[in-house]
């Protein structure tokens, strides 16, 4: 493996200069949050362009759900600034808000209500909702539209969030680990239903724990440790992932060989003549987004150490 | 800088309002825990020690009518107070209100809500707890001008205490230890108001206790509606004292509202 990126993307760095970009869905500069004596967002800027999704990772407790639910108007900030379409969370009103889906990590809470009677009640709070029936058929949940919200199951209560969250038909959704507690089909599911959402032009910010759903998902990728965003980009060049050597691997005398190299094509074509023909065992692969993502969260970069 | 974008347009308030009024209605009658503890359990009550306590308080007037204005107190207390307490409470805890609050939903329907659940509860109370008294211990309806003073002894009170019971909702951290809570505060009250037993027979001291507390004052209201008023005289006062009922629900509506406004919280406590 390839040494810690000691170098951020200019995208991540710091620059609490920059004015906020009045044509993003969230501008935010310079966030910070305290609880007591610790900081949770320690001077955070971010941009998420219109109609991209743009995925938070982070492990717990670096300051996904405190940044989100910041912008989402829920909790207050020490310092920065913040504009989510255009608005100030702090002080959004009504038709701002009629303008968002949230997801939240806790969910929506009980209920004694159908799922039908759940979206079609949350409709009511909008001017120009999706129909629910529709609604419920697209998170999947048209066989249990009868069935009480506390009667569901864990990945079915989370659907009809997602359900709850879109019948507004908002221009900017909130994802706070959706398909936590979703089986691999469900999640397949639920990530062809984000898919349609953008296409519908629907801005997205999720946040989530599985780097395959960032990497299947979204558009960029910020990566937030201790407070900050350590770096944000697509996610095939997430860590300097495009441009790291490629790790060529193959055996040869009963010996596991690897090597790393930025011309694979040309080692792979000279292992190819030396062996004649098949190169027993051949693999050639690039870090993965989880080698990248571990690496960044594990350890400070010097730039960190010394901010 | 800030770029304002194009504000979409609000649904009416009165859809929205009616909106939440049947979820409210459906949530409270659907969960048969709240049926059973608001409303079901009064009426044994009544049941129960109507026939058990079957003796003379005097004036040949069986303690059953003097039960029955008790435990139309209680009833009230039970689906505004403690109903509210309770049901606000799980809804703070399990993440209800703060998906509310992050809807475009005025936060004025959710209360407008809770205030038509406790509307239609208090009166299906009511009329369940009149229609057992009638129809099983001959307690007559009230008649002429004293349905009007049934009237708002019954709205002031069951105001009182709905806005009591959503201050208090605050205090707790779930729904379940806002019932632990409230639960033994309101049996105790009952006990020390002249529901189950005559005031007239509670030591002074407990006596000063109710006095402080809504629950005493419903009470006594109602009694002035079932009892004739020589029996006014058994009443601390000597007399009914509606005017004293009036004033000091009325001062538990303002401090309740009070209470309301400082502590309502639409998350839990420091999650902010």
């Amino acid at each position: 493996m390839s040494s810690p990126t000691a170098v951020p993307t200019a995208s991540a760095a710091p620059r609490p200069d920059l004015p906020l970009d009045p044509e993003a869905a969230i501008s935010v500069r310079g966030l910070v949050r305290r609880y007591g004596s610790s900081t949770a967002v320690d001077g955070l800027d971010l941009d998420i362009h219109r109609g991209e999704i743009f995925a938070l990772l982070g492990p717990n407790g670096a300051g996904k759900t405190t940044t989100v639910e910041i912008c989402e108007g829920f909790r207050r900030r020490d310092a920065g600034e913040v504009r989510v379409l255009g608005q100030d969370p702090a002080t959004g009103g009504r038709r701002w808000k009629a303008q968002l889906g949230i997801v939240l990590q806790s969910g929506a809470g009980d209920s004694q209500l159908t799922c039908r009677e759940l979206v079609r009640s949350q409709a009511s709070y909008y001017s120009d909702p999706r129909d629910p029936d529709e609604v419920l058929e697209l998170v999947g949940l048209t066989e249990k539209a009868g069935v009480r919200g506390r009667a569901l199951s864990g990945g079915q209560r989370r659907r009809l969030d997602v359900a709850l969250g879109i019948v507004g038909r908002p221009t900017l959704l909130f994802l706070d680990e959706p398909t936590t507690g979703f089986d691999p089909e469900a999640r397949r599911q639920f990530w062809s239903l984000i898919r349609s959402l953008r296409d519908l032009g629907t801005t997205m910010l999720l946040t989530t724990h599985y780097l395959d759903e960032a990497e299947a998902l979204a558009d960029r990728v910020g990566v937030i440790a201790r407070g900050r965003l350590v770096e944000v980009a697509v996610p095939s060049a997430l860590g300097g992932r495009g441009s790291a050597p490629a790790v060529v691997s193959w055996t040869e005398d009963g010996v596991r060989r690897t090597h790393d190299t930025h011309a694979p094509t040309a080692l792979v074509a000279e292992l190819a003549a030396r062996f004649g023909g098949e190169v027993p065992d051949l693999a050639v692969a690039r870090p993965t987004l989880e080698d990248v993502y571990l690496r960044m969260i594990g350890q400070p970069t010097p730039e960190e150490r010394t901010a | 800088m800030t770029a304002v974008q194009q504000q979409p347009s609000l649904p009416p308030l009165g859809a929205v309002y009616r909106t939440r009024a049947g979820v409210e209605l459906k949530e409270f009658f659907r969960q048969r825990e709240s049926v059973v503890f608001s409303l079901a359990l009064p009426v044994i009550l009544l049941v129960v020690f109507g026939a058990v306590l079957d003796y003379d308080i005097g004036l040949g007037i069986p303690f059953t009518q003097y039960f029955l204005p008790g435990i139309l107190a209680a009833g009230i207390l039970g689906v505004s107070l403690q109903n509210m307490a309770i049901s606000i409470a799980t809804e703070r805890s399990d993440g209800t209100l703060k998906h509310l609050a992050g809807t475009p939903m005025p936060r004025s329907a959710y209360f407008v809500g809770k205030v038509v659940q406790v509307l239609a509860t208090t009166v299906a109370i009511l009329v369940i707890l009149l229609l057992v008294g009638r129809v099983f211990y001959g307690v007559g309806l009230p008649s002429g001008t004293d349905w009007l003073t049934f009237a708002w002894v019954a709205l002031l009170g069951a105001a009182a205490c709905t806005l009591l019971g959503i201050a208090v909702s605050s205090l707790a951290r779930t729904g379940r230890s806002a019932s632990a809570m409230i639960t033994p505060i309101a049996l105790v009250l009952q006990f020390i108001s002249g529901v189950f037993f005559q005031f007239s027979q509670i030591p002074t001291w407990m006596q000063t206790v109710a006095s402080v507390f809504p629950l005493k004052w419903m009470a006594q209201g109602f009694r002035s509606v079932y009892l004739p008023d020589a029996l006014a005289a058994d009443e601390p006062a000597g007399s009914w004292e509606l005017g004293r009922v009036a004033i000091v629900l009325g001062l538990w509506c303002v401090a309740g509202l009070v209470l309301c406004v400082l502590t309502f919280r639409w998350q839990d406590r420091g999650t902010d």
